[in-house]
């Protein structure tokens, strides 16, 4: 079956085309400017995964929140538990970019980062 | 008030100001001043706390602060000077600025001004949307700031006019936050944002895109409760029996950015009816000798990288300015067919030029010619182009066969 993806990498968003096998498995991928659009593809087919950004609340900050992202992206599945579990943290000034604010978060062996400084306010 | 004589005044300290700064420091300008109107360095990427920055300037995904990081973290190593809480009221033809801060009056003479002032969003006004006047109604930019920055939620059932890249984000970003996103309305036959974010943005949370449609009433009293969204016709005004109503608590608009510019006009500084922004030599130099411009309150960009490798080119011919090198515009460069914008205005002949450009409508298998004398004296081909994407193109002085105006022209298969 011929299915086309929009790849998110990079902001060329190539529009790639792949015919995917009976076993769900992917047989032929055109249309991509780079290696990483049909890598990207492939794990698309299989087991889609996604990074997010978002914001945990700093206690005793110059700002009540501090952005954070995740250092490797995670199934697209598990978006809303990641988002329960930032939510539920709060993290005490200073905080530092790159700062691990959760460490192998739900267990997915990524962790969730500080993106910014934030002060003591 | 404070008098003070600069090198290079430079107005803005987002990732346009920023990048500019950097650079001249790095060729060996020395003498430059920030001027920031907000609390902090870094502009609106301060909130722009998503990723998909950085890979054509750092050739690694970034988020917005990370990013801005960066050049913050270059900045102060530098030891270049910045003023916070610091607003630009008048500049002058002559480079004379005045600002205000809550330390007074500041009158800075400079040999050169650089515009890095961004753009600010369009309005429910600049719409004329018809209706009632409730709480609830944000543009993309705002309701970022209240969530990202204010630790505020705007609403729990959202409906977006606009496929602006903003706007597409806000609506992950309220999704992501537990609110309800019901569908995003865009009038024209296209996203106007970029095909990553409407993938990623809006089908990977099963937010319709409806082309085609706008807000037609806005109904409420205090908040929000409802608006009234209809299809639109080839002339893109709303087909009168296809109203249908969506209840929602909050109306986020991303419907278009417009390039900063009231400075700019005030100087006497020569404005592009398309663009918003400045007309600008090769060098970004505007119509007023000394004063260039780059970034977003040129012309709106879709990325940040874009908006850095502009400003710093834009450095690189300020040092040379600075040098004494003069402006000698001498090619008037105009937008042809299926070009909605053309950037430079006019050339100089003398060196190579970054030609940048957005189609007017997307299209498939295109070819970019730029023509003079009647001859294509470049050709580039593109599989595909959009509304949403800006590209760019080198024209090398080399190409051009006299000092007649040139024509940028979009073809497609």
């Amino acid at each position: 079956m011929l299915k086309l993806y929009t790849c998110i990498l990079c902001p060329n968003g190539c529009e790639i085309r792949a015919e995917v096998g009976e076993d769900g498995q992917p047989a032929a991928i055109a249309g991509h400017r780079c290696p990483r659009g049909e890598a990207y593809v492939r794990q698309e087919i299989c087991a889609p995964l996604r990074n997010i950004a978002s914001s945990v609340l700093v206690e005793g900050g110059e700002l009540p929140l501090c952005s954070v992202r995740l250092t490797s992206p995670i199934p697209k599945a598990r978006i809303f538990d990641m988002m329960r579990l930032i939510h539920a943290a709060r993290v005490p000034a200073p905080v530092e970019l790159g700062q691990v604010l959760i460490p192998n978060a739900l267990g997915l062996g990524c962790d969730v980062i500080a993106t910014r400084n934030v002060g003591e306010g | 008030m404070t008098q003070t004589d600069k090198d290079v005044i430079i107005i803005g300290g987002g990732p346009a100001g920023l990048a500019a700064a950097v650079k001249l420091h790095e060729l060996g300008v020395r003498d430059i001043l920030i001027l920031e109107r907000e609390h902090a360095l870094g502009g609106i990427l301060r909130q722009c706390i998503h990723d998909g920055f950085g890979l054509t300037r750092f050739s690694q995904t970034l988020t917005g602060p990370e990013y801005a990081q960066r050049f913050i973290d270059a900045a102060a190593e530098q030891g270049i000077a910045y003023m916070l809480d610091t607003t630009v009221l008048r500049m002058s033809a002559a480079h004379a600025v005045t600002a205000a801060s809550r330390k007074g009056l500041h009158r800075f003479n400079a040999r050169a001004i650089i515009l890095a002032m961004g753009c600010r969003e369009r309005t429910r006004g600049a719409l004329s949307i018809p209706g009632a006047r409730p709480t609830g109604i944000y543009t993309a930019g705002v309701a970022q700031s209240y969530i990202n920055l204010q630790n505020t939620m705007v609403g729990k059932n959202a409906v977006i006019l606009g496929s602006g890249d903003i706007g597409m984000i806000m609506a992950r970003r309220l999704t992501l936050e537990g609110a309800r996103v019901s569908a995003v309305f865009e009038l024209q036959p296209y996203p106007s944002g970029l095909p990553r974010n409407v993938e990623q943005c809006l089908y990977d949370y099963d937010i319709p895109l409806y082309l085609r449609h706008t807000v037609t009433n806005i109904l409420g009293d205090a908040r929000l409760q409802a608006v009234e969204v209809s299809e639109v016709g080839e002339d893109l005004r709303p087909l009168p029996g296809t109203q249908r109503l969506y209840p929602c608590d909050t109306l986020i608009l991303s419907v278009g950015l417009i390039p900063e510019n009231e400075l700019a006009l005030d100087a006497g500084v020569l404005l592009d009816a398309h663009t918003g922004g400045a007309v600008v030599d090769e060098s970004y130099q505007t119509t007023v000798p000394g004063i260039f411009a780059a970034g977003n309150v040129l012309h709106v960009h879709d990325l940040v990288d874009f908006v850095s490798l502009e400003a710093e080119r834009m450095a690189e011919a300020v040092k040379r300015y600075l040098a004494g090198e003069q402006a000698k515009p001498a090619i008037a460069v105009s937008a042809g067919r299926d070009v909605a914008y053309a950037l430079p205005q006019h050339i100089s002949g003398a060196r190579d030029a970054l030609l940048t450009f957005r189609p007017r409508r997307p299209l498939r298998d295109a070819t970019l010619r730029v023509l003079q004398d009647g001859q294509a004296i470049l050709t580039k081909r593109f599989p595909r182009m959009l509304p949403a994407q800006m590209e760019q193109a080198l024209l090398p002085a080399a190409a051009l066969k006299s000092h007649n105006p040139v024509e940028v022209v979009i073809g497609d298969a």
